[in-house]
């Protein structure tokens, strides 16, 4: 990567039909960056997600992540990324390890890395008590913080967390940033999307999406100096509002 | 290979540790085949028949010995008036009832001519017909032995033989039907609901972001299945040779071939089914209306298709479940080669390359 990006768009652009999800955005992500795509429901975020990580290929525009094209490398992309949804965390009727033997799995880490994987992670979490557990039977901000952590197994060089902490309690929320952080520290680059406008005090920078494009990118001190409020609830409503 | 084999790993799990799955996996075939071999049957044994002999005489009470020597009849009373005939069949138990006019055996050796009436109860119209006809033969076997001796005038004799199933045993029929049935149940319906539960729960997702290509998640996923199918076909086989008698006259290799080719296809339904149906209700509901009922009611499982009007027999020869009955059945019964089927099996095997192309091009366009 010549100069130090891991996600470079130039007016990407997805269209369904007659609808455009997302509206040429441009943008472009740092190595090790915590980078917030915030928006509301529906203003493209999980869209332009799916075009990053090759869900999805785009209508138009250009766009490269850890250096391979979107629309002829995705195969490619895929190895070097890691991706998580709210919708999915873990498989419930599968134990702890079965899941973490799993997603390493496909991944393709071999036997002896699965291995070691698995009990680095199952000990950095205190968890060997309930290694063989179903996973049904762990409360939701522990699946959570696991699936993140099975996310990065593969020591990809981006993640895309896809509102990772929907329906999490306050607390894990904060212990699930704390992972986040630490990630980032390690080098890995953090893709996340969230409508929760206190997390994106903790990105380093964010772009607002509103109906398909971004209306606003910058640090989150940034933005509030900009929209001249302490808080970025504010900052959203503003930038809603204009529009 | 080894992401192929962790994910079928995998799936396996999902299977075990799924009660209401296993039920349907094994316990079912056992189940059906032991329902519609045992309970379900057209054959007529120990039917409860009253006699009311108003003859009673040495030739009438040879008729009577000879119809309940067979072990289609169990004898359940002697009547002795014409009212005691509606009481018999109110009863509920009696199903035929047998009568012999008076002087029976003097009428035969003067006039060489005497009636008996036979009366059954029709509320059950098959048994009904099936009792009539049982005894209708019985009363012709002991009027032939009566004109031995004699020179008749002019006699025709139908002389009937029932090849394939010479006793007309109903099991025969239902072990072919029952394996299409569970094939296209565990392979098409299984499949498409463990394929669209992993739609529904959003891990297809992570699935096709991870470097797993699209063929190879759909591929282990359904291998479990095909083994679990196979293995269900093989049992059905083997419970009807071993508990019902079923043969298999034709060559084993053949016939498992045949059911291999329908597992293809079954699977390859399943996973079409899979990419139009969006949650698992639908996809259930869609195998089961759409895949499940013909292939019980319009397969010639239970009714002839011969017998249907037109648009249903067109309707039925595009159900890939009626051929491959034919196929079972010409295997197992009549000993058929690949020289009498080959038509059925290219069929097959048309509906299967047409369903693979079919579910590439629908889960192409999911993707894009």
């Amino acid at each position: 990567m010549k100069n130090n990006y891991v996600i470079e768009a130039e007016n990407l652009t997805k269209k369904f039909g007659d609808f455009t999800a997302v509206d040429s955005i441009s943008f472009n992500v740092n190595v090790g960056e915590i980078f917030g795509f915030l928006g509301a429901n529906g203003a493209g975020k999980t869209t332009a997600m799916k075009m990053l990580t090759g869900l999805l290929s785009p209508t138009s525009g250009k766009a490269t992540v850890a250096g391979f094209d979107v629309f002829t490398q995705s195969e490619s992309i895929k190895k070097r990324i890691g991706y998580m949804s709210q919708k999915f965390s873990l498989y419930e009727d599968l134990t702890l390890y079965e899941n973490i033997r799993f997603f390493a799995g496909i991944y393709g880490l071999n036997n002896k890395q699965i291995k070691e994987k698995a009990n680095e992670l199952i000990g950095r979490f205190g968890l060997e008590d309930l290694r063989n557990t179903l996973v049904g039977e762990l409360p939701l901000g522990w699946k959570q913080k696991i699936a993140f952590s099975i996310a990065v197994i593969h020591s990809p060089d981006i993640v895309f967390l896809d509102e990772p902490t929907g329906g999490v309690d306050p607390i894990t929320r904060r212990q699930f940033w704390e992972m986040i952080y630490e990630t980032a520290h390690s080098g890995v680059t953090v893709f996340v999307t969230t409508h929760y406008m206190d997390e994106a005090e903790y990105c380093d920078r964010i772009s607002m999406m509103v109906d398909g494009r971004i209306e606003a990118l910058d640090s989150p001190a940034g933005l509030k100096k900009r929209y001249e409020t302490d808080n970025m609830d504010e900052v959203f409503l503003k930038i809603a509002r204009a529009k | 290979m080894k992401k192929l084999l962790v994910f079928t790993k995998k799936e396996f799990y999902h299977i075990f540790r799924d009660k209401k799955t296993l039920l349907i996996l094994f316990g079912m075939p056992i189940f059906q085949i032991l329902i519609f071999g045992f309970a379900i049957t057209n054959e007529i044994n120990n039917a409860n028949i009253s006699i009311y002999d108003k003859s009673k005489d040495y030739q009438s009470q040879k008729l009577i010995n000879k119809i309940l020597s067979t072990n289609y009849f169990t004898l359940h009373s002697y009547l002795n008036s014409d009212s005691e005939i509606e009481d018999a069949f109110e009863t509920g138990k009696v199903k035929q009832v047998i009568i012999i006019e008076p002087d029976f055996a003097e009428k035969l050796n003067k006039e060489g001519e005497a009636n008996i009436h036979l009366v059954s109860d029709a509320t059950d119209p098959n048994t009904g017909t099936t009792l009539i006809n049982y005894t209708s033969s019985i009363i012709r076997i002991f009027a032939n032995e009566l004109n031995k001796g004699v020179i008749p005038d002019f006699v025709i004799e139908n002389e009937i033989e029932m090849r394939y199933n010479k006793s007309l045993k109903g099991v025969y029929l239902f072990v072919p039907g029952l394996i299409t049935v569970i094939l296209m149940l565990v392979s098409a319906m299984m499949t498409s609901i463990s394929l669209t539960r992993e739609k529904e729960y959003g891990s297809m997702e992570i699935l096709l972001a991870s470097p797993m290509k699209p063929a190879i998640v759909i591929i282990s996923k359904v291998i479990p299945y095909l083994l679990i199918a196979y293995t269900d076909a093989l049992l059905i086989l083997l419970m009807g040779k071993f508990i019902f008698g079923v043969p298999i006259v034709g060559s084993l290799p053949l016939l498992l071939a045949e059911c291999a080719l329908f597992v293809m296809l079954a699977l390859s339904l399943g996973i079409f089914i899979s990419t139009k149906a969006k949650t698992q209700q639908v996809a259930l509901m869609v195998s089961l209306v759409g895949l499940m009922l013909p292939t019980i009611l319009l397969s010639g499982f239970i009714f002839p298709v011969e017998n249907m009007p037109i648009p249903l027999q067109v309707v039925a020869s595009i159900n890939p479940s009626r051929w491959f009955i034919i196929i079972v059945k010409d295997i197992m019964l009549k000993g058929a080669g690949l020289d009498i089927l080959w038509q059925e099996t290219l069929i097959l095997l048309g509906f299967t390359l047409g369903f693979i192309l079919l579910s590439i091009k629908n889960f192409k366009v999911r993707l894009s």
